[in-house]
């Protein structure tokens, strides 16, 4: 059994399913950085005293699951997502939606994903795919990373569905409930909205490890790691801020330009210059991040690590947080058309 | 300044930090993943509209993967050095080496985190039952005599 499908590569995971199964709803407008604005995708959060993979535990993009969940109910259509307890009612649930001729998006682990380098093989558990037919034992796959649509076993698929460990994905499976055409002026209202909501997440929130005083802090925590952890630990730190934030599916500069890109595209629905302009600002910031990427590298190569070079990452992230801050708030300064 | 990224030039960082990611200076340096697929990087073409392009990777990536693999290598040898000298139960060792830690070897074991933490001590663990050898032993896939002998090819 192979449904009618089309596989679509994306920068990031879940952007990619969002985009694919909307699409194939019948969301014809839908592409991933519309996908990943409408969600409110771009965030960013330190969590201090958590240690993910023995670093630090910080994130460019919001909380996995809420890209789909946003997106989708900004265009109204409905949401079908179950998660299990039974291995066997997963698959017979999973085997049901194919027969009704429905894509499925499945939360999984990378840590057992046959088809994954091993090298990326860590236990990551908020990894998305979508899964579009069987034949004989082996489930089709469209993994949104990945260039070409792939495939893994009945038993693989059961062991990736049901990873363990944080944010286990429990054999969560989800798809949009009906087929509906979305127009024009409901884009426009859901742009506007993820557009809101995104300001509201990187400036609004309070405490001090999210959004823009979240980056803020970081760079104050930089400045304090080399003497806190020493030279080695401080580096292995600041490599995972860098896995964080360049790794498969951020899209580069840790989503900053998937941003730029759906402002440009939001430029369609709203002919505004100001998204245009603004869409440059983050463009700028995710250089920021890169430049800041490559001055890490500098430092967990043991090419340089001098406290002054610390001073000099932590003043990049400084300079991007100083940008993004104006940047979104240019964006709640908009007048948008009634 | 097309090579910003293949050739890291730090001193002269500075002088790059206002220029923009270009669609030609998407890096192309081959990592593990670019073997197996490109990777979708966003980036704007010459007349600033944004575009996409595959990369096979970047130099500053691939390298910090190689830094949390390098660490992982040696919590698996210290872990080795600890149950060498009976400060730990071989179960350290294989948590390390399948890069679990408590909490993930706690949900799939379906044991108690206390419990595990408590069978990786030595003399916990010389203690253990059949049954619960046998869970550890599926779980890093190893068979209960390699679980205790420790002598297992890593793969």
């Amino acid at each position: 059994m192979k449904l009618d499908f089309q596989h679509t590569q994306a920068a990031h995971c879940e952007n990619g399913v969002t985009t694919s199964l909307l699409r194939h709803h019948g969301v014809n407008q839908i592409t991933e950085p519309l996908a990943f604005g409408i969600g409110s995708g771009l965030f960013f959060i330190y969590i201090p005293f958590m240690v993910i993979n023995n670093g630090p535990a910080i994130a460019f993009r919001t909380q996995p699951g809420l890209i789909f969940k946003r997106t989708c109910k900004a265009l109204n259509i409905p949401v079908e997502r179950k998660k299990f307890s039974s291995k066997e009612e997963a698959e017979r649930i999973l085997m049901q939606c194919l027969a009704a001729g429905q894509p499925v998006g499945c939360q999984v682990g990378v840590y057992y994903l046959t088809y994954f380098p091993k090298e990326y093989r860590f236990h990551f558990n908020a990894h998305n795919l979508i899964v579009y037919g069987k034949e004989n034992d082996n489930y089709l796959i469209s993994d949104p990373v990945m260039e070409m649509a792939t495939s893994l076993t009945s038993y693989e698929l059961e062991r990736v569905r049901f990873a363990k460990g944080a944010f286990a994905p429990r054999g969560q499976l989800y798809y949009p409930k009906e087929k509906r055409e979305v127009t024009n002026e409901q884009m426009k209202k859901a742009i506007r909205s993820g557009i809101k909501n995104n300001i509201r997440y990187m400036l609004h929130i309070p405490g001090p490890i999210t959004g823009i005083r979240g980056i803020r802090f970081t760079a104050n925590k930089i400045r304090k790691w080399r003497d806190k952890l020493g030279p080695q630990k401080a580096g292995s730190y600041l490599a995972q801020l860098v896995r964080m934030q360049e790794e498969i599916g951020t899209g580069g500069g840790g989503f900053r330009f998937i941003y730029g890109a759906f402002l440009q595209e939001s430029y369609a629905y709203h002919p505004l210059q100001e998204l245009i302009d603004i869409s440059t600002q983050f463009t700028k910031s995710g250089d920021i991040w890169r430049s800041a990427a490559v001055q890490a590298a500098g430092i967990y190569k043991g090419r340089i690590g001098s406290q002054a070079d610390f001073n000099v990452m932590s003043d990049y992230l400084y300079a991007a947080a100083d940008i993004e801050k104006q940047a979104f708030q240019a964006l709640s300064k908009i007048k948008w058309p009634a | 300044m097309r090579l910003m990224f293949q050739s890291l030039d730090f001193e002269h960082l500075a002088l790059f930090q206002n220029s923009i990611m270009k669609k030609e200076e998407i890096p192309q340096d081959l990592g593990a993943l670019g073997k197996i697929t490109g990777e979708i990087c966003y980036a704007v073409d010459e007349s600033g509209k944004y575009t996409t392009a595959l990369s096979n990777g970047w130099d500053v990536k691939t390298s910090a993967l190689e830094v949390a693999w390098k660490d992982v290598e040696e919590r698996i040898e210290s872990a080795r050095q600890k149950v060498k000298n009976k400060e730990a139960s071989p179960l350290l060792f294989f948590m390390e080496l399948r890069v679990m830690d408590i909490p993930i070897v706690a949900a799939y074991t379906g044991f108690w985190k206390w419990h595990v933490k408590k069978h990786m001590k030595y003399a916990a663990f010389e203690k253990l039952s059949a049954s619960k050898l046998a869970k550890y032993a599926a779980l890093f896939e190893v068979s209960v005599e390699e679980l205790k002998t420790m002598n297992k090819n890593e793969t």
